[in-house]
């Protein structure tokens, strides 16, 4: 549904007295039949639409993060290929045919497994995330913008986890005009992201090509022994995580995967003429998280190699340092553009999100609601710091879902269960549905920080020992995550059909 | 807008696509300086954006 169309879906029914299901359901009641065959599109818009979506501000992060990291060149162009190779199956053949069949949206996709709360809560906490995500690209737009002014962006790195006054100022600034064109011209700006994309990976490419002579590098002959030598060198900076092949892949494969195993990109998909098109998440992966994120990790390690050269202490790689060292200008505008054209769809969405779990509030007012949590996350340079790791827990918490509508639709009628059970039964909240979604992330994460956080070491001494001695990372939980929380659900939802079945005849 | 003018504002796109790569290999092959090479992304980037958001269209999608 078009935003013009949400926008006044939500002030029809301001102040209407509805409850929140209900209002929930207004807002999307545009989706509530299947696309219709007249209104599909073709491969062209698909790859316009990932190569616009996937090549964003942040990328100027990941990449930059995966040097600091200590990854080999080795693990990263191998890592980043199977991972991105696997976003694209997942695309491909789990979250295609399911949008093609149905041609329904994740919100009444889940709506009919899940019920009605369980989607509520989703759209909140999906709310929030964005407006961290949003705050992390105004962050992004920010280190260009003080840049040219002479203002130094804070470096978290050597401790400096508070931005100085006219850098809060200035993200401040470039927040509020974000929110601003979020709440009065979101179209407009839609169709400059559409401008903005075809150009930025050029920038990206070049400005890494000429970063590549400050390294020493002089054509392919000595380019992959500079690589590990100068750029990807294995040794994580103080204070990082060392990462290896399986962290590569496993960043690539879970970044996006609230969109692809979590089935929220069905939303987008049920639009496609043939499930085949899903291959078209090819052009955003491999341009976008895999060619950006290699020429941000070269740019990152050409800019700290020559500042360290130059006597500095402690080099700082924010996008906008980066980017002007290796394009100039054109660099400075890109990182502006790449962080405020995700920036803006994001805060838009966020707003749309709160605007529908509060009592019929205004959206310019929810919007400036997400707008200063935006701004206020885009002050904090932990953020960036630990993008991958946001990333991958904001996948690992949304992807049980979307795991459940897999299972829903390619198991349930082979093990004899009626589909769509929550809806069918006109159940508020499908319990098989909690226990497997919050049952799955609470087992991952406990897996996680029993090893990661010194407070819960303890858990270790309760557990049988093949557990204690797992080391799990967020980056490896994927298809454990995936598999616990499918059969939770399938479980639980066996002993719920098993006792309150659903008759054959209303089953077919 | 007629077809010429469209296809005149999308040669003038790709050209600044064009410029906003190739200078950066002559650059790396040391055929041009670091300086011209940073103007020539200048002059990419301005001739993208100047004829670009005239023909690129937006969808609903």
């Amino acid at each position: 549904m078009s935003t013009k169309t949400e926008s006044a879906v939500l002030e029809r029914n301001a102040g209407a007295g509805l409850t929140l299901v209900e209002r929930l359901d207004k807002l999307y009641e545009y989706d509530r039949e299947p696309v219709n065959e007249s209104k599909l599109y073709g491969w062209r818009t698909f790859i316009a639409m990932f190569l616009g979506e996937h090549i964003a501000g942040t990328e100027f992060v990941i990449g930059t993060l995966l040097v600091m990291h200590g990854v080999t060149a080795a693990d990263v162009f191998g890592g980043l290929a199977v991972g991105n190779l696997l976003a694209v199956l997942s695309w491909t053949f789990m979250c295609a045919p399911i949008a093609v069949k149905e041609r329904l949206t994740i919100y009444w996709q889940i709506r009919k497994i899940a019920g009605p709360y369980l989607t509520v809560l989703y759209s909140g906490l999906f709310a929030l995330i964005l407006c961290l995500m949003a705050g992390s690209m105004v962050n992004v737009s920010t280190t260009a913008v003080t840049l040219p002014m002479g203002i130094d962006s804070p470096n978290y790195a050597v401790g400096q986890t508070v931005p100085s006054i006219p850098w809060i100022v200035i993200a401040v600034g470039v927040g509020t005009v974000i929110g601003v064109i979020a709440v009065l011209g979101f179209e407009r700006m839609a169709h400059f992201a559409k401008v903005v994309g075809p150009w930025m990976p050029f920038v990206f490419v070049a400005g890494a090509v000429a970063s590549l002579p400050s390294l020493g590098v002089t054509g392919l002959d000595n380019f992959w022994q500079i690589a590990n030598e100068k750029i990807w060198t294995g040794i994580p900076r103080a204070g990082q995580m060392h990462y290896g092949f399986w962290h590569c892949a496993g960043l690539a494969w879970l970044c996006n995967i609230a969109q692809h195993m979590g089935m929220g990109d069905v939303t987008i998909f049920r639009y496609a003429r043939k499930w085949q098109m899903g291959v078209c998440s090819a052009f955003g992966m491999f341009l976008g998280h895999y060619v950006a994120w290699i020429c941000s990790g070269i740019l990152c390690a050409a800019f700290v190699y020559t500042q360290t050269a130059a006597g500095v202490a402690d080099p700082n790689p924010t996008p906008g340092n980066i980017a002007m060292f290796g394009a100039g200008f054109a660099g400075i505008v890109c990182v502006l553009l790449a962080g405020w054209t995700t920036a803006n769809p994001t805060l838009y969405r966020a707003g749309l999100a709160f605007q529908i779990a509060t009592p019929n509030w205004s959206r310019w007012v929810m919007t400036l609601v997400a707008g200063i949590l935006m701004v206020v996350t885009a002050c904090i340079p932990a953020v960036l710091h630990y993008l991958d790791r946001i990333v991958a827990y904001y996948g690992l918490f949304f992807m049980p879902l979307g795991a459940f509508i897999f299972i829903d639709f390619w198991l349930f009628p082979r093990l004899g269960l009626a589909r769509n059970y929550a809806q069918r039964r006109g159940l508020l909240l499908s319990w098989p549905a909690a226990v497997g979604w919050f049952g799955s992330f609470g087992i991952c994460f406990l897996l996680y920080a029993k090893d990661q956080y010194a407070s819960m070491a303890w858990i270790n001494s309760g557990l049988p020992s093949f557990l204690a001695n797992y080391k799990a990372d967020l980056f490896l939980q994927v298809l454990p995550a995936w598999l616990i929380a499918v059969v939770l659900y399938t479980v639980c939802s066996l002993i719920q059909q098993w006792f309150n079945p659903i008759a054959r005849e209303q089953s077919k | 807008m007629t077809s010429q003018a469209r296809n005149t504002l999308k040669a003038i796109s790709f050209a600044g696509l064009v410029l906003s790569v190739v200078p950066a290999f002559l650059f790396f092959g040391g055929v041009l300086s670091k300086q011209i090479y940073l103007h020539l992304m200048t002059a990419g980037m301005l001739m993208w954006f100047g004829s670009a958001i005239f023909w690129v269209r937006k969808d609903d999608l």
